[in-house]
This record gives C-alpha cells, sequence and structure tokens, in this order.
C-alpha cells in the first residue's frame, strides 16, 4: 500500500490552480508533483512522492544510519570472525 | 536511483539477515501492517530466509482488498450512469464487486478512466464541464491528504461538477481489533511507513502503552523491511514494548503537520465497514459537513439494495492473519488472479495474489 | 501440479481488455475459442509466424499482425511504423528476412486525411529502412464511433535463412538467455501520453526492425540460435513463460542483470509497474547454446540496436515450463504471466 518513491525536485513553481508544486525527476523520468506538503522542500532536494504528492523530505542524515549501521555490522563481522554461509 | 537502490543492495540484505538469525532464540510471531511491505517480504523472499525467526502473520494493510463490496457497487452503479465519468486508481479497476468489476463496468459502456493523482480528476471535472466527474476516493491515511487537496480545490475554485466516493480508512483501529481478538497471536508489528510519514507515531505509542506490543515503524525496500525485522526481533528478545522508527528518512515523530491540517479540513473520523473486519469504530474517515456538497454518495442516491460477501473467500481471516492464502479451499482453483473471488487476490499489494504469483508452485505441494 | 483456473473463457460474458493484453486471459481466449475451432500442427506451435517449406527448397515463413495502438501517434513512432516493424520482427523471429507485406486499413469515419497522409508516409520509411515491399492491401471505412480513428493489420512473407532452425522445442537446459536491450520503454511511451500520466521527460517507443540485429545473430551462431521471440504486449514475463511451457525446460532468470535504462525505471517505480511485464517493441529474447552465447552477444553488441545486450539467464532442467527469477537474497521466486494488463498502482 502506499507506493510512495523518491524524486529529485528539479524546479518550484505555483502552477497547479495556485498551488505550490514542481517539476520532480524520478531517475530521469520529469514529472509535475504537488508539493503543498513539503513547503520546505526546494530545488536538489529529494521528496517522497505517492499519487502525484510529495508527502516527505527526505532526511539525508536519517538515510545515512542504514548504512552506518551497516558498516558497524560489517566492522564487528570483522573482529569476531566471517559469519557462516547458510543462506539458501 | 538514489534513495531507492541502496536499500536494495543484496550484500547488505544478506548481512541484515545473518544479525537476525543470530539475535533471534526462537520463531517470533509478527505482522507486517501494510500491503505493499507484505509484498516486498514475498517478493525477495524474505520469509523463506527467516522461516525460523520470524512468522510473519500479513496485515491488512491494503486499501483496495478492505473495499467493501458495497463501495465498488456503488462505484460501479454511479459509473454506468450515462452522465459521468468515473475516475480511479488502477488498483481498483480489476476488483470484483457483486456484478463485476470496473473494468467490466467500462466494457459495458461506462466511462471508466484511469488517474494517477485526484488532482488529475479534478482537471477531469475543470475539462469537462457538461459531465459529472466522480472521483473514486480510496486509501488508507496516506493517500488521505492529496485526496482532501483535491476536495479542497474543488470547493475554493467552485469546481461544481466534481464529487468524491469516499472509501477511506484508518490503520490504528483495525490494528487495535487484531489486538483486541482473543485469538490474536500477534506478537510484534512492523508498523506502515506511509501512513506514519503522515500520521506521525504517537497513534502506535498509544497502541503500545495499552497492549504491551512492539511497533517499529518500517519502509518498503528490503533492506527497510529487514532492519524493521532485526529491530522487532530485538525489542522482542529483550522483552520491551515500544515504539521505534526505523524509517527516519521519511517519518517525522509528530508526521506531517500541514498534510493532516488540510486533511482535517475536509475529513474527519467516523465508523467504516472494512470488508473482512466489519463496522469498526472510528476505523476511516468521511467528508465533514461544509464538504457535503462533493460527496459522491449524497449527489448520486443508491438505485440497487447494499450487497453481501460471497462465503468462500476468507478474505476476512486471510486479512485477520488467522489463515495463509494457501489455507484457503478457493485458492488456486475457484479463486485465481485471472478469475478472482475477494480482493486479497485481485490487488497486487493483497497476500493471495502475491502467494499465487510467487510461490504457488511450492506451497501448492505442501498444501497438498 | 500447477494450479490452473478451471472456469472456461465462456464464464467471461464478453471480451475484456484483458483478453488482448497479452497474458493469462488471452491465452484462455486462444485456448478455448480459437484452436479448438482451428487447430492444425503448424497453428499449434503457436510461434510468431509459420515455416512452409518450398517444394525447389528453402523455407518461407509467413505472419500477421494487427494494430490498434492508441493514441496512434506517440513518442518515437506512431501506428504506421509499428504496422511495419510488428510484422517484420514476427517474421525475423522465425530465422526469416522480411520480404514482403499485405497492408489493410480500417478507418474510422472522420480519420483526418493529414493524419491518414502521415501514417502512409511512416510506412513508407519504414519499409525503405528495411527493404521491404507492400504488394497487396486494403481499404475499409466504418461509421464514425465504430473503430478507433485506424486499425491496421499487415500480414508478412519472408525467407528463412539458411541454416537457421528456431524453434522453442530446441531450447536445452544450459543454453543461455539473451535480451536484446533495455526493456519497458514502448509501454512507457504510450503510458506517458495517456492523460494524468504525462512526463515531461519524452520517453521514446523503441519500435525498430529487429531483423538486422537477428541476422548478426544468426551469422554468429547459425544453428547455435535454439529460440527466439520479441517481447511485445505482456511484456519479457510473458514471453519467457510461453518459450517455456513450449519447451521441455524450466527458465531461471537473473532479477539484477535485467537491463532497464534509468530514466524507464523511474516511471516504473512511480506508475508501480514491474517492467518485465510492460510493453516492447524493439527487443527480444534469445535461447542461445552455452559454447555460442558469448559470440552471439558480442555479434548483437556491435550492431546499434543490441549495444545493451546482456545475458540474463538461463534454460534448466528444473521446474520445466516455470519461470523463476534469482532475486538478490539468493533465493527465487516465480515470475508468473500476469492475467490481464499490468495497470498501474497507487498501492
Amino acid at each position: 500500500m502506499c507506493l510512495g518513491i523518491p524524486g529529485e525536485i528539479l524546479s518550484v513553481e505555483d502552477e497547479f490552480m495556485g498551488l505550490r508544486s514542481g517539476k520532480v525527476s524520478f531517475g530521469g523520468a520529469v514529472r509535475q508533483v504537488n508539493l503543498s506538503y513539503t513547503p520546505e522542500a526546494g530545488p536538489g532536494d529529494y521528496v517522497i512522492v505517492h499519487v502525484g504528492f510529495a508527502i516527505s523530505q527526505v532526511d539525508e542524515d536519517e538515510a545515512h544510519k542504514m548504512f552506518d549501521y551497516l558498516r558497524e555490522l560489517g566492522d564487528l563481522e570483522e573482529e569476531i570472525g566471517p559469519e557462516e554461509e547458510g543462506l539458501p | 536511483m538514489k534513495y531507492l537502490d541502496e536499500y536494495r543492495d543484496p550484500q547488505a540484505a544478506r548481512q541484515l539477515v545473518a544479525a537476525i538469525r543470530q539475535r533471534s532464540t526462537r520463531t517470533w510471531r509478527v505482522m507486517e501492517i501494510c500491503g505493499g511491505q507484505t509484498h516486498t517480504l514475498i517478493r525477495s523472499g524474505i520469509d523463506r530466509v527467516l522461516v525460523e525467526q520470524v512468522d510473519p502473520i500479513h496485515g491488512p494493510g491494503c486499501p483496495v482488498c478492505v473495499t467493501p463490496l458495497e463501495k465498488i457497487d456503488r462505484a460501479r452503479e454511479i459509473a454506468l450512469r450515462e452522465d459521468v465519468i468515473l475516475a480511479t486508481f488502477g488498483d481498483m479497476m480489476r476488483v470484483p464487486g457483486s456484478k463485476g468489476d470496473l473494468l467490466r463496468a467500462r466494457a459495458q459502456g461506462a466511462d471508466v478512466r484511469m488517474v494517477y493523482s485526484p488532482t488529475d480528476a479534478l482537471k477531469l471535472a475543470a475539462d469537462h464541464p457538461h459531465k459529472q466527474v466522480v472521483f473514486f476516493g480510496v486509501g488508507f491515511e496516506t493517500t488521505a491528504p492529496a485526496n482532501a487537496m483535491a476536495l479542497w480545490l474543488a470547493r475554493q475554485q467552485d469546481i461544481a461538477n466534481f464529487s468524491v466516493l469516499v472509501s477511506h480508512v484508518r490503520v490504528p483501529p483495525a490494528v487495535e481489533a487484531i489486538l483486541q481478538d482473543p485469538e490474536c497471536q500477534v506478537e510484534g508489528f512492523i508498523a506502515p511507513g506511509h501512513v506514519c510519514t503522515i500520521m506521525g507515531c504517537g497513534e502506535y505509542e498509544e497502541l503500545t502503552e495499552r497492549y504491551g506490543v512492539p511497533f517499529v515503524v518500517a519502509g518498503f525496500e528490503p533492506l527497510d523491511l529487514l532492519k524493521g525485522l532485526l529491530t522487532l526481533v530485538t525489542l522482542l528478545e529483550e522483552g520491551r514494548a515500544e515504539v521505534v522508527n526505523e524509517y527516519g528518512r521519511s517519518v517525522r515523530p509528530r508526521g506531517n503537520e500541514k498534510a493532516q491540517e488540510i486533511l482535517n479540513q475536509v475529513m474527519k473520523v467516523g465508523d467504516v465497514p472494512w470488508r473482512g473486519l466489519g463496522v469498526l469504530p472510528g476505523g476511516g474517515l468521511v467528508l465533514r459537513e461544509e464538504f457535503a456538497l462533493f460527496d459522491a454518495e449524497k449527489r448520486f442516491p443508491a438505485i440497487e439494495p447494499p450487497t453481501e460477501e460471497p462465503s468462500e473467500c476468507i478474505a476476512a481471516q486471510v486479512l485477520q492473519g488467522k489463515k495463509k492464502p494457501h489455507q484457503c479451499a478457493a485458492f488456486g482453483k475457484a479463486c485465481t488472479p485471472t478469475h478472482p473471488l475477494g480482493a486479497p487476490m485481485v490487488s497486487s499489494e493483497g497476500a493471495c495474489a502475491a502467494y499465487y504469483s510467487y510461490q504457488r508452485y511450492e506451497e501448492a505441494s505442501h498444501a497438498l | 501440479m500447477p494450479f490452473e483456473c478451471p472456469l472456461p473463457v465462456q464464464d467471461y460474458e464478453s471480451v475484456t481488455l484483458g483478453h488482448g493484453g497479452g497474458g493469462r486471459l488471452m491465452q484462455d481466449l486462444i485456448n478455448g475459442v480459437l484452436l479448438p475451432a482451428l487447430s492444425n500442427p503448424t497453428l499449434d506451435e503457436l510461434h510468431d509466424g509459420a515455416i512452409l517449406p518450398l517444394n525447389g527448397g528453402g523455407r518461407l515463413a509467413l505472419s500477421t499482425d494487427s494494430f490498434v495502438v492508441d493514441p496512434p501517434f506517440f513518442p518515437g513512432g506512431d501506428i504506421g511504423s509499428l504496422s511495419v516493424h510488428g510484422t517484420a520482427n514476427d517474421l525475423a523471429m522465425c530465422g526469416a528476412r522480411p520480404l514482403y507485406l499485405t497492408l489493410s486499413l480500417i478507418l474510422e469515419e472522420g480519420f483526418e486525411f493529414e493524419r491518414l497522409a502521415r501514417v502512409t508516409q511512416s510506412i513508407k520509411r519504414a519499409c525503405d529502412e528495411i527493404g521491404v515491399q507492400v504488394l497487396a492491401g486494403d481499404t475499409k471505412v466504418v461509421e464514425r464511433g465504430k473503430g478507433d480513428g485506424i486499425f491496421i493489420n499487415t500480414t508478412g512473407i519472408g525467407e528463412v535463412l539458411e541454416g537457421a532452425e528456431i524453434s522453442a522445442r530446441r531450447i536445452r537446459p544450459g543454453d543461455k538467455l539473451i535480451v536484446s536491450g533495455g526493456l519497458a520503454e514502448h509501454g512507457i511511451a504510450i503510458l506517458s501520453k495517456r492523460e494524468g500520466l504525462s512526463f515531461e521527460s519524452e520517453i521514446l517507443s523503441d519500435s525498430a526492425a529487429l531483423w538486422p540485429l537477428v541476422k548478426a545473430a544468426l551469422e554468429a551462431a547459425g544453428r547455435g540460435i535454439h529460440a527466439l521471440r520479441d517481447a511485445t504486449r505482456g511484456g519479457a514475463a510473458a514471453v519467457l513463460n510461453e518459450l517455456a511451457a513450449s519447451s521441455a525446460c524450466g527458465v531461471v532468470v537473473d532479477e539484477h542483470a535485467v537491463p532497464v535504462r534509468e530514466d524507464v525505471k523511474g516511471a516504473c517505480e512511480m506508475l508501480g509497474l514491474d517492467p518485465l511485464y510492460v510493453a516492447n517493441e524493439g527487443k527480444f529474447l534469445a535461447f542461445v547454446s552455452a559454447q555460442r552465447a558469448e559470440q552471439v552477444l558480442e555479434a548483437m553488441r556491435a550492431h546499434s540496436l543490441g549495444r545493451h545486450a546482456r545475458i540474463i539467464g538461463e534454460a534448466v532442467g528444473e521446474h520445466p515450463g516455470v519461470v523463476r527469477l534469482r532475486t538478490g537474497l539468493g533465493g527465487t521466486r516465480v515470475l508468473d504471466m500476469l492475467s490481464g494488463e499490468q495497470l498501474p498502482r497507487i498501492c
């Protein structure tokens, strides 16, 4: 449910019926997206888009936490020895 | 694609799987609430590599699956009117009502158009002033602010030929209904990341306090789910009933307050029926009085009497996590994606459809 | 034992769009209505075209296709060029050089002459590009409201390259699966023209005549090419399922090896579409003997149409008739055919 995909804001206009909207790029596919719910997001920022609306601005610091954690996991593995493969 | 591909990295996924295997000492029964999370779980095979650590009970978080039969029939009835263009999300086109789905209604002459965004439906209304444009507004709290914005604009711009057939549901009451069920087996929850993006985590903190079960808010990519499961397993192993946000890149603790503001201007909490769960108090969203003019239910009074669910479809039990799709007698026989009996077989998020497409050959042989 | 839907296609009282989607419903229609009535050994092969041996030696290939695309003009092509490429490609998939076409037009009353002229010019250009001639034709006009502007049917004849033996039955365990390039471009191009789904950046259809690329592959490997099929409606997934079903083999595809251009992928992600199910008009899949696979790949990549060709999987002895996808976690999942058309989703 709630398919929400990250895209990069390319530009912001007050376009759709006077509402804040902008061109958002999804890997190069560019579409108009309503930005009313992310008033602080601007060109260069990433937003999560659901049904043509940006519902949040991607927090870069939070995004890094996953990979910091994975790095820690990796370091830990090196300390205690390699994990046994056991995956199908 | 940035913020997407990284969360699909296979090597990182294997690392997290190994961590979960290390952390858990028994099989935990967890429910992933959102259909999109079910989809990823099964599609990427996560449930199969964690068979001894996690027994997933698939939640009812598929708005398509829980849209009452009654509403589908209403949408069909309205669509068949000469003066109406029915605009709908793609997901709803193939959900079976009691007289067929919207695709079939289109084959019978109804003007049914697929839209990606509710504002596209509004544009349709502006472009076709001599037609009535009815938007089939379904979804959870994630979609509600977008649908609300279409209504808000319709009123502001006085687009009189626009109306919405509302079928909005809220997650927390459904979770509560599941927790209150004496047969409830769920020990911990993976909470829906995009619903929480809008609503924040507060509602789940309340549930944790009252029922003593942990909730971990997670996203939808394989790494998101795996990290969510790792944290959930950790909480369960340590006996901690807490809410942890593992989708911080999108979810803020208080959610999206601007979205909530517009949403609250247009809709309010109401008692709403869920297909398979019955009427849940506070289970959905209804239009406020100020927007009654744009309510398609009022604008187009019902002609046909309300309808009953087919008894063969055990969607209710699947949605509550009591049965797995392959345990249904009709699964793969009378009920297939080509000829679905119930919504979980139609919706790409539905547990039955996921099981059918991705696993039928294995589950089938185990079930026999 | 795979579960089959036991309900006959007659259970649907009328044809739905899903029946034209290239998925299971379409198969039901063919198997349930058409084959029982018209069955013969050649037709039953359900290959892209029929191969007819000539008395003096040599073989002809015969194929037909109809084109109903809406809108008739789309980014990267139009119904005219599509009608030439589509049938020419069906012939190419038989290992045949396209030679002649017939052209049948069904025009709706009110279809502008200016647009008909553009379609005709487009047909001519496409024919000239690949050295094909239109030898016979027919034109009909139907009342306003009874046709979608313009429908086209082309039937094609080609000459099968000597030594080419293309049939799903020739697929063997160990054969490599090659895709000729990036997927999903045509489907997204068409979808992007419909209301509400438009993109500001243009994604062009990949509609193209494939014979030159197929020829290059055949010249590199001759009998090493066991099966060919172009991935049109229903996407690569439909074609792989068809090929697996007609062979005695299973198929395994590497999820991460499937090529999709970044912007096409972005559009698919946004709409909730799986690129493996989205239509193409200028891509094909080939099962090639393991020994010749690298040679074929090299020959394809040397051609402008095959620059992004890639080995994406193989035929296996296990699970005959079933296509599986190898996921990142190391397991596999079934890649089934869809029942009807894949629709964009919000969920």
